[in-house]
Parts: C-alpha cells; sequence; structure tokens
C-alpha cells in the first residue's frame, strides 16, 4: 500500500529543458545571455580589429588639449586657448541655459494656452485649438529654422536705427533692440561688485571711460550674482516662517490671518537692500559704431531655439494641463463647494492638488524632450554640447567615438537623473490606497 | 388643501396661453454669441484680443496670399512681377518656388523619366495598407498588404525583381517551418525553426538563387541609387519604414520589460533607457560616423538603410513605454483568467492581454508614430536631402536666395496633412474599438 503513495523519482530528461516550466524559463534566458554576451563581444572585437586598422587608439586625453576654437555664446571664460574639455563645459552649459529658458516660456505659453483651451468663449478655444495642432503637427526643426530665418532676414539692421529719422526703433523707452543680428536687451550691472576686478574697475578700463559720455559701464560677476540669488533663495525659505505662523494660528483660532503681504515683504526687501548695497545699475544697449554695445546680446541662434523649443514644447504642455484639468472630477469641485470654500480656496486646496498629480508627470517628460530637443541647436549654430563636444572637437581631433560616448552619456545621465526625481516625487504624491 | 385653494382664489386660466417668442437675446446668434463670446468680463476681453489677434494675422496673410505669383523662374523675376502690380518686395507671396521646384521638393534627385514609378509605388502602398486600417474592406486583401512592401521597395529603387521574390520567400520559409515543424515537434522548436531556417536561407540561399532566376529569366528595371531619393518621398520612405518596423519592435521589447525573467527584464530596461536618455540626433550622428567602426572590417551598408534601422530602434524604444502602460493598466483579473483557462504565454498574450492593451495605448502609440514622423526631418544633419534639406538647399541658389515663408509654409503644410491625418485616424480607431457602454 505504501509503494502507491510513493511518487516515482522522475530522472532528468533533456527535453524538460524545453518543455517543462520550471526549466524553460532558465533555458530561455541562458540562451538570451548568451546571444548578449555574443553579440556585445561580436561589436567590441569588431571595433578594436576597425580602430587597430585605422592606426587610433581609445583615449580621452584629447579633453586636456587646447581646443583652438572659438565659441561665440559662452557662461564661462573661454577662449580658443582653453581646453576640449572646457569647450564642452562651455557646450553643457549652454544646453543647460536654453533648456531652463525653454522650460519656463514653455511652462507660461502652455498653462495660458491649456486654460484657455478650456475656456467657454468659442473663439478663443478654437483660436488655442490652432495653436496647438499647429505646433504639434510640424515638425520642430521647420519651426527653428523659420524663426532663425525671419529673425535674420526680414529685422532691420543696426544700421537702421542710426541717424535723426531713423528706420527702426528701439523698443520698450529705448531699451530693448530688435536687430538681424540678434536682440540687445539691458542688463544689471553693480557698481559696487565683488568679483575679481574689484572696486577698481574704472581706472582699469579706460577705453570704457573714454566713451563716458554714455556712462561706464559697471561690472558684474558670478559672485555678485551668487550673492543676489543666495538672499533671495533665503528670503523664500524663510518666508515659510509667516506660513507656519498663519498655520498655527488658523489652528488655533479657526482665523487664517492674511499673510501675503508679509511674505512679499520678507522675500522682495533683504534682496532689494542687497542690490542697493552692491550698487545695480541698469546698462542699456547703445548703438556705437557698426553695433549696438553694452547690454546683452542675445544671438538669433538661441533666440530661433529658445521661442521654438517652447512654442512647440508649450503646445504638448497645453494638452497635459487641459488633461489634467479634465481629470478631476466635477464631484470634487461640488464637495468643495458644499463645505463652503470660496472659488479660490476650491482651486489651491482641492482641484489644483489634484489636477498636479496628473500633469506633473507628462510635464516632466515634456521638460526632459525639451532638454533633449535642444539638439537641434545645429540647425541654427548654436553652440550647444552637441555642437562643441560632438561636432567641433570632433571634426578637429577624430575622435568620434570617444565624443560620442561622451555626449550620448551627458544626455543618458541627465534623462536618468531627472527620471530619479520625477519617481521620487511621484512616489511622494501618489495616491495613498489600501 | 384645493378646494379651499379653488374657494380663495378669483381667477383660473383655463385655456393655454399661446407660445410666444423667446426674447431677442434669448434665441438664435445673438444668444449663442452673448453665451460663448461675452457671458463675463474677462470673456469680453478674450474675445476682443482674439478678434484683435485674428485680424492681425489675417490683415497680413490675405493679401499676401491673394497677390501670390506662381509662374515666375526666379525670386527676382517674381519681385519684378509684384512691382508692376504696385507692390513691394513683400507684398506678395512668390510660390513659383513650389511650382518650379515642385518635382525636387517630392521627389529629390531621382531621375525624371522615372517619375512614374515612386507614383505606382505609393499607389501599391495605399492599395496594400487600406485594407489593414479599414476593418470593411475584404479580409482576402490582406494578403496583397502581405507582398506590398516587396513591390514598393522594387518599384522605388529597381534593380532585378527576383530580389524581393525570393527574400519573401524566406518569410514562407519561416511560416512553412512553424506550421510544419510545430505540428511535428511540438510549438517551441517550432518557432525555433521559423526563426534560424529563414536567417539561413537568406544568408545563404538567396544570393544563388536570385544570380540563378536573374540569369535565367531577367525581370530587370533601371537600378535608382539611394541617394537620388529626396524629399517628401524620403522622409515618407523612412517614417512609414520606421512605422512598421518599430510596432511590432516596441510590443516585444513591452512585453519584455513586464517579464518576470530577470535577464530579458534588464536587457528590455537597459535598451529602452538608453534609447530614449540619448537624443534622436546623437543617434542618428552615431549611424552616420560610428556604424562602419561595430562592423566587421569592410562593411559599409546605405545610409538611408542606416537611418530607418535607428529611426526605428529610437521609435520602439518609446513605443514599448506607451504598450507597457497600457499593458499596467489592465485589471490584474484579465491576466489571472487567461491562467485560469490554461492558455500558454503566447496564447493569453495573442487572444487577451494584447488586444486590451493595445486598444488602451493607441493614442500614445499614434503620437509615437506621429513624432516618428516628424522626427524624419533630422536625417537633413547627416546629409539626406528631406525636405527640410532641399529647402536650405533652394535658399542657397542664386534664384531662390532670400526666400523662406513660401517655402516653409508648403512644407509645414504637408506635414501638417499627414500627421494631422495620423491622429484623426487614431481617433477614428479608438472610437471604433470602445466597448464599454458610456
Amino acid at each position: 500500500m505504501s509503494a502507491s503513495t510513493d511518487v516515482p523519482k522522475e530522472s532528468f530528461r533533456l527535453s524538460q529543458l524545453i518543455y517543462d516550466t520550471r526549466y524553460r524559463s532558465l533555458t530561455i534566458q541562458v540562451i538570451a545571455l548568451a546571444l548578449l554576451v555574443g553579440a556585445l563581444w561580436w561589436l567590441i572585437n569588431n571595433t578594436v580589429q576597425n580602430l587597430e586598422t585605422l592606426g587610433k587608439d581609445f583615449d580621452f586625453g584629447f579633453l586636456t588639449q587646447p581646443a583652438g576654437y572659438d565659441i561665440n555664446q559662452r557662461l564661462i571664460e573661454y577662449t580658443s586657448q582653453s581646453t576640449h574639455g572646457r569647450a564642452a563645459m562651455v557646450g553643457i552649459l549652454n544646453t543647460i541655459l536654453v533648456a531652463i529658458l525653454g522650460c519656463a516660456l514653455a511652462t507660461v505659453l502652455g498653462v495660458i494656452a491649456g486654460v484657455l483651451r478650456l475656456s467657454k468663449n468659442w473663439l478663443v478655444n478654437n483660436l488655442m485649438a490652432v495653436y496647438v495642432e499647429g505646433f504639434r503637427n510640424v515638425p520642430l526643426l521647420l519651426w527653428i529654422i523659420l524663426i532663425f530665418a525671419v529673425m535674420t532676414e526680414s529685422m532691420p539692421q543696426p544700421r537702421d536705427f542710426r541717424g535723426d529719422e531713423p528706420e527702426a526703433s528701439m523698443f520698450v523707452n529705448d531699451s530693448v533692440a530688435v536687430t538681424n543680428r540678434g536682440v540687445y536687451i539691458p542688463r544689471i550691472g553693480f557698481e559696487n561688485s565683488i568679483g575679481s576686478a574689484g572696486a577698481t574697475w574704472r581706472s582699469e578700463n579706460p577705453a570704457a571711460i573714454e566713451a563716458g559720455e554714455d556712462g561706464t559701464p559697471p561690472p558684474s560677476s558670478v559672485w555678485d550674482w551668487l550673492i543676489v540669488i543666495g538672499v533671495l533663495g533665503a528670503s523664500i525659505y524663510g518666508a515659510r516662517w509667516n506660513t507656519r505662523r498663519a498655520d498655527a494660528i488658523q489652528e488655533a483660532t479657526g482665523e487664517r490671518p492674511t499673510t501675503w503681504y508679509i511674505n512679499l515683504g520678507i522675500i522682495v526687501v533683504p534682496t532689494l537692500l542687497v542690490m542697493l548695497a552692491l550698487g545695480a545699475t541698469i546698462a542699456q544697449p547703445y548703438l556705437r559704431g557698426f553695433n549696438f554695445t553694452e547690454g546683452i546680446h542675445l544671438r538669433n541662434s538661441l533666440i530661433a531655439l529658445w521661442l521654438a523649443l517652447s512654442l512647440y514644447t508649450g503646445a504638448f504642455i497645453a494638452e497635459i494641463v487641459r488633461a489634467g484639468i479634465l481629470a478631476v472630477s466635477k464631484g470634487q469641485t461640488e464637495a468643495a463647494n458644499a463645505l463652503g470654500l470660496r472659488p479660490g480656496r476650491t482651486m489651491s486646496l482641492v482641484i489644483l492638488p489634484q489636477a498636479l498629480r496628473v500633469i506633473i508627470p507628462p510635464l516632466i517628460s515634456q521638460y526632459l524632450n525639451l532638454t533633449k530637443n535642444s539638439s537641434l541647436a545645429i540647425a541654427v549654430g548654436y553652440m550647444d554640447v552637441r555642437s562643441t563636444l560632438g561636432g567641433i572637437t570632433i571634426n578637429q581631433t577624430g575622435r568620434e567615438l570617444e565624443g560620442m560616448l561622451l555626449l550620448g552619456l551627458f544626455y543618458l545621465v541627465l534623462s536618468l537623473v531627472i527620471s530619479a526625481v520625477m519617481n521620487v516625487y511621484n512616489n511622494a504624491v501618489k495616491l495613498k490606497e489600501r | 388643501m384645493s378646494e379651499t385653494h379653488a374657494e380663495t382664489t378669483r381667477f383660473v386660466r383655463t385655456e393655454m396661453l399661446a407660445e410666444q417668442e423667446p426674447p431677442i437675446t434669448e434665441k438664435g446668434i445673438v444668444k449663442w454669441i452673448r453665451e460663448n463670446l461675452f457671458s463675463g468680463w474677462l470673456n469680453v476681453i478674450l474675445t476682443v484680443l482674439s478678434l484683435f489677434v485674428i485680424y492681425w494675422v489675417l490683415a497680413a496673410l490675405v493679401p499676401w496670399l491673394a497677390n501670390s505669383v506662381w509662374t515666375t523662374g526666379s525670386l527676382a523675376e517674381c519681385r519684378e512681377v509684384l512691382a508692376e502690380k504696385g507692390l513691394n518686395s513683400h507684398g506678395g507671396a512668390c510660390f513659383s518656388v513650389i511650382t518650379e521646384r515642385w518635382p525636387q521638393l517630392i521627389f529629390g534627385f531621382y531621375p525624371p523619366e522615372l517619375y512614374w514609378r515612386p507614383i505606382v509605388a505609393f499607389v501599391i502602398f495605399l492599395l496594400g495598407i487600406a485594407p489593414v486600417l479599414f476593418q470593411s474592406m475584404p479580409r482576402q486583401a490582406l494578403w496583397g498588404s502581405l507582398a506590398a512592401p516587396f513591390l514598393v521597395y522594387w518599384m522605388i529603387w529597381g534593380g532585378s525583381l527576383w530580389g524581393p521574390i525570393i527574400t519573401a520567400a524566406g518569410f514562407g520559409v519561416g511560416a512553412l517551418a512553424f506550421v510544419f515543424i510545430g505540428k511535428a515537434a511540438g510549438n517551441i522548436l517550432g518557432t525555433i525553426s521559423a526563426i534560424l531556417l529563414p536567417i539561413l536561407f537568406w544568408l545563404f540561399l538567396t544570393g544563388p538563387i536570385v544570380a540563378g532566376l536573374s540569369g535565367a529569366i531577367p525581370l530587370e528595371i533601371t537600378k535608382v541609387e539611394s541617394n537620388d531619393i529626396g524629399g517628401f518621398m524620403l522622409a515618407l520612405i523612412i517614417g512609414i519604414s520606421g512605422i512598421i518596423l518599430s510596432l511590432p519592435l516596441g510590443i516585444l521589447l513591452a512585453l519584455g520589460r513586464q517579464s518576470h525573467l530577470f535577464i530579458i527584464n534588464k536587457v528590455s530596461v537597459a535598451f529602452i533607457e538608453v534609447i530614449r536618455g540619448v537624443p534622436l540626433i546623437v543617434w542618428l550622428f552615431t549611424a552616420s560616423l560610428l556604424l562602419n567602426y561595430f562592423l566587421p572590417p569592410g562593411t559599409n551598408f546605405d545610409l538611408m538603410l542606416r537611418v530607418i534601422i535607428m529611426v526605428t530602434l529610437f521609435a520602439s524604444a518609446y513605443i514599448a513605454e506607451v504598450v507597457r502602460g497600457g499593458l499596467a493598466a489592465l485589471p490584474k483579473g484579465q491576466y489571472e483568467a487567461a491562467d485560469a483557462l490554461g492558455l500558454d504565454y503566447a496564447k493569453s498574450m495573442r487572444l487577451i492581454i494584447l488586444p486590451q492593451a493595445l486598444k488602451i495605448s493607441i493614442p500614445g502609440i499614434v503620437n509615437t508614430f506621429i513624432g516618428l514622423f516628424k522626427d524624419t526631418t533630422l536625417v537633413v544633419f547627416i546629409g539626406l536631402l528631406d525636405p527640410i534639406g532641399l529647402s536650405n538647399a533652394i535658399r542657397a541658389t542664386t534664384e531662390w536666395n532670400g526666400i523662406y515663408w513660401e517655402l516653409f509654409i508648403f512644407i509645414g503644410l504637408m506635414f501638417f496633412i499627414f500627421c494631422y491625418s495620423m491622429s484623426r485616424y487614431s481617433i477614428f480607431l479608438e472610437k471604433k474599438l470602445q466597448r464599454e457602454h458610456r
């Protein structure tokens, strides 16, 4: 009797590797791994052989050699004697600059268009639909090139601003000049700058003093801006104290004191004081010789790339914002009204937190897309990281493999960091269900 | 109550009043305007602003279009014609650039005497894609859809017809192997042989067979090099090949990412993240600059083919993410139900999971396709002459130096038509597949 309950001992057969689900997954994985390793080995082997035939090695030493080319748009000190690594840094900063500018403008455009797209006003609604569909269905590259062509071909030349009856005039109280060489806007300088130039900048810059009738250009250094931004950040952080106080009063008495003017004061006053102490002055661009000097020169390449990226991404963000607002069910608004919340509070305490949960993840992936799309800078000659590290540096040193690898890694790390941040955020705000 | 009420009431109307016209402000167009355009002070401001914007655009656009010139050979001639009409150089559009460069914008540098071939290829493509897109077409036509890619290839690139036919026969070998070996030795061996046999067939048998058959019956038409293909034809070839090839690859990647097999899962994740993390333009430069490093010494293959492969891989990573969203959105009960029915993995995916997951992902998939089609313009940077590359070339000629609006409007309009019809189709498909009652 006992023999019948015994499970017959199975011997392992080779066919079990395919037909037995216990072993099959293992078989598949081993085969996949073998194929993968084989393919990688093949690729690497080919690369090594090809490098040998070409007489090249795999070496990142070129990053420390002098670059020998100029970059017209730069945020940090750079000359043609600087290294290729420095040039790559300039490119990375330029990529980040246009990405930040683009994300900011795209968000503004997208939120406005998305909200207006939900408007009951037929005209506004359809106008926004035309904007969204028009930009979503036409390649970004076309917009970049079009804006660049419009800027360079149909804007006035700097000399048109000359004379008693100029053909073109500057905007906003003679402070902004739109020319075919770019846009000139005022900049903020600091008379008591704490940069390397120090307080002696007037004597160090005789050419500027000679041109004195327009006022000498006040310098500005990174340190000045770091101080101003630091004070601003600290004030914003400090303003949270006021909000917490208001929360405490509301908990105790049920009445929430008005906070906005105190907050505004906490944020604005110290920043203004610091700027006054540094002697902030506005330096306006003016025509000298054949071109405008002073102020900030925004090149056409930057303007075209920035506007096109913002308008294009803004159209996508508009759809995201619209979908996010529509995703909050009407019952939520009604429930908030039933609780007696005023419309403003309904929006800020009930609708927005829920809509943002839907909006933020795709919004961040749009930011990511914008950053990656900024590599289209090649179309207008904006010196982003692809143009410096992945363009001129590769052409000059012949290090395609290393250059493209670094370029790819830069974008990859950027994307992975942003996705990681997004995942943390998602986990923080996601609905806590069962 | 009603009786006491009746006693105290002096007058009760017994007949109905005739219906009256609603007040003028509450009917017809006036009501619509009041409700839709002027319902509050904010709306009034917005309406006035919109009207101003529309007027501003139309005031610039309408005279420009109305005075457009269609028949001159250069920008200078066009400006002369405009000057004769008493307009300045920007008073009218010079659409003659489109009429003069039309063949180039559409076909690139394809030999003019062979223009009929891409047109025939396009018709074959439309006939082939129609039964796939619209279920109302007869189902037998799907066999024609299978043949279409090979015919389209032959029509565009020319050469011997035997090449495409024998290549197609390779797929036939695979199908036969799947059916017969699958019956004789089980599904898994069938699948493996269905993958291996065609590859062996293409590697070792295709060349000799094609050579032999072409020697016997030469079905040859003039060969055209990939370099000669440009314009919208190029954009369409790259876009459509990418779209058709990336969908199956993307679905496989999505299944790989959902898989419980550790290695498959990690490889899929790494592939998807690396592809998505780097801009397409960097991948295209990789294809044009670096591919020669990765392949055995001496291999060199068509730049256009490299671009198609890169665009396909790029789009498939995005599609994989979209499909993964669809897979994740399915209730777990569907997976469990499939298991409970005793379906194996392939059957449960094919019959239960994927049809539903793909239905959910349609908008995302079509958006990816639209993105892919728009991204075909990036090939201009690696030296292919797509519409934007041609527009740059045209703007650099002496005849048309200084023209931009006309060209860009034309190109933009063409892209808009293709992309917008794709998004309309996705809405149509979603509506058709809608199963819930709303």
